[in-house]
């Protein structure tokens, strides 16, 4: 009956959570408050069925996929440093950032950002390159049952020599950026969040 | 030294006996009188006028407080925390493609993994449905802990007028209240079973009637509850059904203490089945063994056969079959809307500044509810009598029911969702994830798919059991599908799947009690 959320949240934390990720200091009470409410174990961190529990999540074909993102590798919990750091790529990505200050490294919401975060969703062993076989996995989430095998493999085959520079029948990151230099990633991978 | 505590102990007892009989007369007077005969002295009002007053008082300073700290007060995000697009995830993936025409081969392009990625992403930010079943957050504070989150601003002044406000609630009200209970709940299980010994007949329905009232009443001052009702000359009349949205059990109460209704539920053992029994002699009601809850048609039949009955009462139904938070209205069960008489839609909207009256069923059990509402500063709400509907021609169930839901939740201000309240405990269905994969599959490979897709689609059916089967033979309803991408709301981009599940529907297992 009511959470006592923005109580736990000490304001260091804030503040190191808001450099790091760039979001305003009302938005991170806000976020902390949906994280409260997901964790419905309260134990300050959330598990994978905590997120399946979202209907609109679990009818997502990728569903699976976006999850495994915010968790990293082999651990089953995210606490709400990892859950703002995953949250964070989907900035829009503004101006005035490009100008901020250039030692601190690339901002999680960059497009360059952007798109590792989407090779991750089809790189499903983490080895940095897209095969064929994890290809037609990922299709197979997307469209499940209504397309043959044989049609899904020649899609993928399609793609594959489509993006492939290098011969080795796989798509690299690099590969990756140039086949969709010319798609808006900014935009299609930016949620607007409200002040 | 026992000498000199004999005097003071007969004066204590004088005092007591006196201040208990005083206490008992003006409870008499104010509050159980005017709710026999239905007048009111307008005391709550004023209760409820001047508590707001002091509420506004209690979150300026709360806020001045906050300022003078230099920090932000915590905001709920009533207004969301993103804004999402209107564009439908169909629409978007076409965009991608250079021409809406279809291609020989299918086109995948692996930028569509981005519009699935970023609704994901959006849902676990915000989604329709998980913020359905927890309290509503306010923007201002009702003196009441449980729903303070700027605690740490409170002033000195402030954790005083709590304090007052503890004791209030808890040394006055609560017992206060607790009497009246138990007052009402008693008189009506006597009075209904005393009148069930009369022969059916007009004096007894009249009587019933009145009884009936009178106990709700002063169940409604055991609340403190403040109702406005509106438009009654729409009330519900004999020989139709009365449908509300569902917030929690004090919707009966509310709803019964202004007319009349048959309740339909579960039977329960214990205090309530006792009530319930009385209840049933004195006026029919309908009450279902729990084993023949799961029988649908014999549910069908009571509830037509009652209905068929002038003489009998209307029924009291809230379809959405759970308590949901007050700020939506979401799947109702078609299983009323199949009997095919006139429906009376009631729409029930609460006042969150004063408490909140949501049941989390899941959290919470009857009684600590019951307790926790007792104990907060009262109810108050507005309760809107709609027109009666009728099923129109070449409509089905599923459709009416989502006019009358729709309706529903345009008067009382709520949001209309396609989606089902069982999502509360349940799983959401596999079904709609393959809706959306075979979306995907037909943008892919285009609409030469449509001669495979339906023996796709059946095929799908078998191999994944049980869920689906239950609803297959609504699943081909072609007609049902296009309704619903006519009628689609502004939160149901993935839902349209959701709103054919209406059609997969069991029959409203849980009536009124859950």
């Amino acid at each position: 009956m009511g959470s006592r959320a923005s109580s736990l949240l000490r304001e260091e934390d804030i503040e190191e959570i808001k450099k790091e990720t760039g979001f305003s200091h009302s938005q991170i009470t806000r976020l902390y408050s949906r994280f409260h409410s997901l964790d419905k174990g309260e134990n300050g961190a959330l598990s994978r069925e905590d997120f399946q529990r979202i209907p609109e999540l679990a009818i997502n074909p990728l569903g699976d996929r976006i999850i495994n993102a915010f968790f990293p590798e082999g651990e089953d919990q995210v606490n709400f440093r990892g859950f703002m750091r995953t949250l964070a790529h989907f900035r829009p990505v503004e101006d005035n950032e490009k100008n901020k200050d250039p030692n601190s490294g690339e901002p999680l919401n960059s497009r360059n950002n952007k798109l590792l975060f989407a090779f991750r969703l089809y790189d499903l062993d983490r080895d940095d390159k897209i095969s064929r076989d994890e290809l037609l996995q990922v299709l197979r989430m997307m469209v499940g049952v209504n397309i043959s095998d044989e049609q899904l493999g020649s899609i993928a085959d399609r793609t594959i020599q489509e993006a492939d520079t290098n011969g080795d029948m796989s798509i690299s990151f690099s590969e990756f950026i140039k086949v969709l230099e010319k798609v808006d990633v900014e935009q299609k991978m930016s949620i607007r969040f409200l002040h | 030294m026992e000498s000199y505590l004999f005097p003071f102990d007969g004066l204590l007892c004088m005092l007591l006996g006196i201040s208990f009989t005083l206490w008992f007369t003006l409870l008499l007077i104010f509050i159980i009188v005017p709710a026999v005969f239905g007048v009111s002295f307008g005391i709550r009002r004023l209760y409820m006028k001047s508590l707001l007053k002091i509420f506004e008082w209690a979150t300026l300073r709360m806020e001045r407080g906050a300022r003078e700290k230099n920090q932000q007060l915590y905001k709920p995000y009533s207004n969301g925390i993103i804004a999402k697009e209107l564009v439908s995830l169909e629409q978007e993936i076409q965009e991608v493609r250079r021409s809406g025409i279809p291609a020989p081969e299918p086109e995948f392009d692996m930028s569509d993994i981005f519009s699935f990625c970023r609704r994901g992403v959006e849902s676990i930010v915000d989604d329709e449905v998980t913020k359905r079943f927890t309290a509503e957050e306010l923007e201002s504070w009702n003196l009441l802990t449980r729903s303070n989150y700027n605690f740490h601003h409170i002033s000195t002044r402030l954790t005083v007028l709590w304090g007052v406000g503890v004791l209030v609630r808890y040394a006055i009200l609560l017992p206060l209240r607790v009497t009246l209970a138990f007052t009402g709940v008693g008189l009506l299980v006597v009075l209904t079973s005393l009148i069930g010994l009369l022969p059916n007949g007009w004096v007894k329905s009249s009587l019933s009637e009145k009884a009936h009232l009178m106990c709700y009443r002063i169940c409604v001052r055991a609340l403190t509850a403040i109702i406005t009702y509106h438009d009654s000359e729409n009330k519900p009349k004999n020989g139709g059904i009365c449908v509300a949205n569902h917030t929690s059990p004090i919707d009966v109460i509310i709803l019964a203490s202004d007319g009349c209704y048959a309740m339909v539920g579960q039977v329960h053992g214990g205090l309530m089945g006792v009530i319930q029994r009385a209840m049933l002699k004195a006026c029919p009601h309908i009450w279902f063994e729990r084993s023949e809850v799961k029988d649908r048609h014999l549910v069908a039949k009571r509830l037509s056969d009652h209905v068929a009955d002038k003489t009998k009462l209307p029924i009291l139904i809230f379809p959405e079959g759970t308590c949901i938070n007050n700020t939506s209205v979401m799947m109702f069960k078609k299983g009323s809307f199949e009997i095919g008489c006139t429906v009376y839609p009631v729409a029930i909207k609460y006042d969150p500044r004063f408490g909140d009256a949501f049941w989390n069923s899941s959290k919470f059990g009857m009684v600590n509810y019951l307790l926790h509402m007792m104990s907060s500063w009262g109810v108050v709400c507005s309760v809107w009598y709609l027109p009666p509907m009728r099923r129109e021609e070449g409509e089905d169930a599923v459709q009416f029911a989502n006019r009358v839901k729709a309706a529903i939740a345009r008067k009382g201000g709520l949001a209309d969702l396609l989606w089902d309240g069982g999502l509360k405990r349940e799983k959401v269905k596999k079904v709609f994830k393959e809706e959306q994969q075979k979306m995907y599959s037909k943008v892919l490979v285009g609409v030469s798919e449509d001669s495979h897709g339906s023996e796709v689609v059946r095929g799908s059916e078998d191999s994944h059991g049980s869920e689906v089967v239950r609803g297959s033979e609504d699943l081909h309803g072609s007609e049902v599908v296009r309704g619903s991408e006519d009628s689609h709301r502004s939160g149901g981009r993935h839902c349209y799947a959701a709103w054919r599940a209406g059609a997969l529907e069991e029959p409203g297992r849980t009536f009124i009690l859950n």
